[in-house]
């Protein structure tokens, strides 16, 4: 079994307590990153090309150096908001092991000179949120938060702030609208966030399970992190397999794993000796696999070339009792209901194919539905503010190309 | 009656907003806490909230109407929101969506003539590993079948 990174202390009880994580090692990160200068930790974080867990895979260090070195306050805003159909990982980061978070914070703001950071977890994830602010506490009390932290000269306030039920507020700029008080609505870029983001000053933003992963890379190096996985998208993910499997969760697995070992070794297997039909392999926005195409490194460069994406990690796993045009209408329905409705492409195309679909399982279509399901799927593609529009077009497109059959079987 | 907030909720308030460097950005918390007290937003309360952070009442309903999880109308008790996303509807979420809809006699939505429950129909939260699941207030239930729902139901006061 490989060797674990984030979930390591999943086995023991009470490591969401700080005494705990202490005991196994915590914090001796931040101590050791304090001592260094944060130009030392940006060079580390771009050898290790960590990249983003978040969804678009882009490398953490990078986007920390694109933060400009103005005379300005600088904001981390920490993506929480897991809305990504399929996806659970962040909940377990943070409920087994928020100080991992908080040391991922720390280090970041500390190389990046920023002294105020906002968790912005989804409004669901109540008990999370308030484990968050149990710990972040905690770490006030040890000095690891707050002013001069360790007599470092170093000041940091960190604090939660809950969303309220929108799936787009995952994608940054929404999210840092709804984090001023607006709705949320994304903005165009650029300009990007390093430079104006949050209440108009420089800001970086990154997912739960990619701040985790830098207190290891502090302590253990970036050839260590390099090693893990594949050279040049290293370390593990955190595959969150759903569906139908035996045995649905988490599996923390080098980067490169192959997805039908994930399925077949890890998650148990088919429920019940089901067949395989589809998977999607990077939460619902990610195009569909079919049965015969598991056989795949996870990672982020060969999932692109099987025109999908790896995404958040979420596997959702579908078998062969179930239609692909049930498929097509969850996947529908959630993107007609979360679009924001800002620009025409999303607001009427998904409202428009949801309808269609709709149609198409009450046994009421026609061969030109399918037609115009595609046909209104590319006039979003490409053509929205956003990548929601995007998202939602393309696993879409990907469900009436590959099981076209099937769909014109249910007319 | 107008709302108002006690001194003990006013307090916490003041924490909320000393953490942000623009007051409206507190807009959130400060929903989430008037519903935690009302049960739901009002247009009084929205006026409250205004108030408070020294911006117009339509702001904040703005605010309010963008996000699903405020409430502007009363709900009951508990609020029952079935997961109805892929992986839960792979694992029968809609044959459970038909058994409460039966056992409580309403529809999605609604909510039953003495406001003990209302039911919402929601996208995936995030605990699709435990599918089919709901959430009730801010209490998940997982790996459900009819059984398990019955006796969760049963056990609400
Ligand atoms: C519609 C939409 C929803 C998103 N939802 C999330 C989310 O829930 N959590 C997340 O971390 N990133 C989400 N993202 C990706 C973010 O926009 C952003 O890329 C990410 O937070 C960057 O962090 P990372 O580089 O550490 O991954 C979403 C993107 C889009 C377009
Ligand atoms: S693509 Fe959709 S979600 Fe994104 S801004 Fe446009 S309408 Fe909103
Ligand atoms: S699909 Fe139901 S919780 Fe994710």
């Amino acid at each position: 079994m490989a060797e674990k990174v984030l979930t390591q202390h999943f086995g023991l009880k009470n490591v969401y307590q700080i005494d705990e994580y202490i005991k196994q090692g915590g914090y001796e990160a931040v101590k050791k990153a304090l001592k260094l200068k944060p130009e030392e930790i940006l060079e580390e974080m771009k050898k290790a090309n960590l990249r983003g867990r978040g969804g678009a895979g882009f490398p953490a260090g990078v986007k920390w150096g694109f933060v400009p070195k103005v005379d300005k306050p600088k904001y981390l805003c920490v993506n929480a908001d897991e809305g990504e159909p399929g996806t659970f990982k962040d909940r377990y980061i943070m409920s087994h092991n928020p100080h991992m978070l908080l040391e991922g914070i720390i280090i970041t703001s500390y190389c990046v000179g920023i002294h105020s950071a906002y968790i912005y977890i989804r409004g669901e994830y109540e008990a999370v949120a308030l484990r968050l602010e149990e710990a972040i506490s905690e770490a006030y009390d040890k000095g690891y938060l707050g002013k001069n932290i360790l007599n470092s000269g170093f000041d940091l306030d960190v604090s939660v702030h809950r969303g309220a039920g929108a799936y787009i507020c995952g994608e940054e700029t929404a999210l840092l609208e709804s984090l001023e008080g607006k709705r949320g609505n994304p903005r165009l870029k650029p300009p990007f966030p390093a430079s104006v983001g949050l209440f108009q000053c420089p800001t970086v933003i990154n997912n739960v399970e990619t701040l985790s992963n830098i207190p290891q890379i502090i302590l253990n190096g970036a050839d260590w992190f390099t090693g893990k996985g594949l050279p040049k998208d290293g370390g593990t993910r955190i595959f969150g397999v759903s569906g139908m499997v035996e045995k649905p969760g988490i599996y923390e697995l080098p980067i490169g794993t192959n997805l039908k070992d994930i399925i077949n070794k890890h998650a148990g297997g088919m429920k019940q000796g089901k067949k395989l039909k589809a998977v999607i392999p990077g939460g619902m926005s990610a195009p569909v696999l079919k049965a015969d195409e598991i056989d795949i490194p996870m990672d982020f460069d060969s999932l692109v070339n099987a025109e999908s994406m790896l995404g958040s990690a979420a596997i959702i796993v579908i078998d062969t009792g179930t239609s692909m045009l049930d498929v097509l209408k969850a996947v529908t329905k959630f993107y007609s209901h979360e679009s924001c409705g800002l620009c025409t492409p999303c607001r009427i195309g998904t409202s428009w194919i949801n309808k269609i679909v709709k149609r198409m399982a009450e046994g009421k279509g026609s061969k030109k539905d399918i037609d115009d399901i595609v046909r209104l799927a590319s006039n979003i593609l490409g053509k929205t503010l956003c990548p929601l529009g995007d998202a939602a077009a393309m696993p879409i497109l990907s469900i009436a190309k590959k099981f076209r059959k099937e769909l014109e079987s249910r007319l | 009656m107008s709302p108002e907030f006690s001194g003990k909720v006013r307090k916490e308030i003041d924490r909320i907003i000393a953490r942000y460097p623009q007051k409206e950005a507190a807009i959130l918390p400060l929903l989430h806490l008037t519903q935690q007290e009302f049960g739901f937003i009002s247009p009084e309360s929205e006026k409250l909230v205004a108030g408070i952070l020294g911006i117009k009442p339509i702001q904040v309903r703005e605010v309010v109407t963008f996000y699903t999880m405020l409430n502007r109308e009363p709900i009951g008790k508990y609020h029952i929101q079935v997961c109805s996303n892929l992986s839960c509807s792979l694992l029968g979420a809609e044959k459970l969506t038909d058994y409460l809809k039966e056992k409580l006699s309403i529809e999605p939505g609604q909510t039953s003539e003495d406001k003990k429950f209302t039911l919402s129909l929601v996208e995936c939260i995030g605990a699709c590993e435990q599918a089919p699941c709901m959430m009730i207030n801010f209490d998940y239930h997982g790996n459900l079948d009819k059984k398990k729902i019955d006796k969760i139901l049963d056990g609400l006061e």
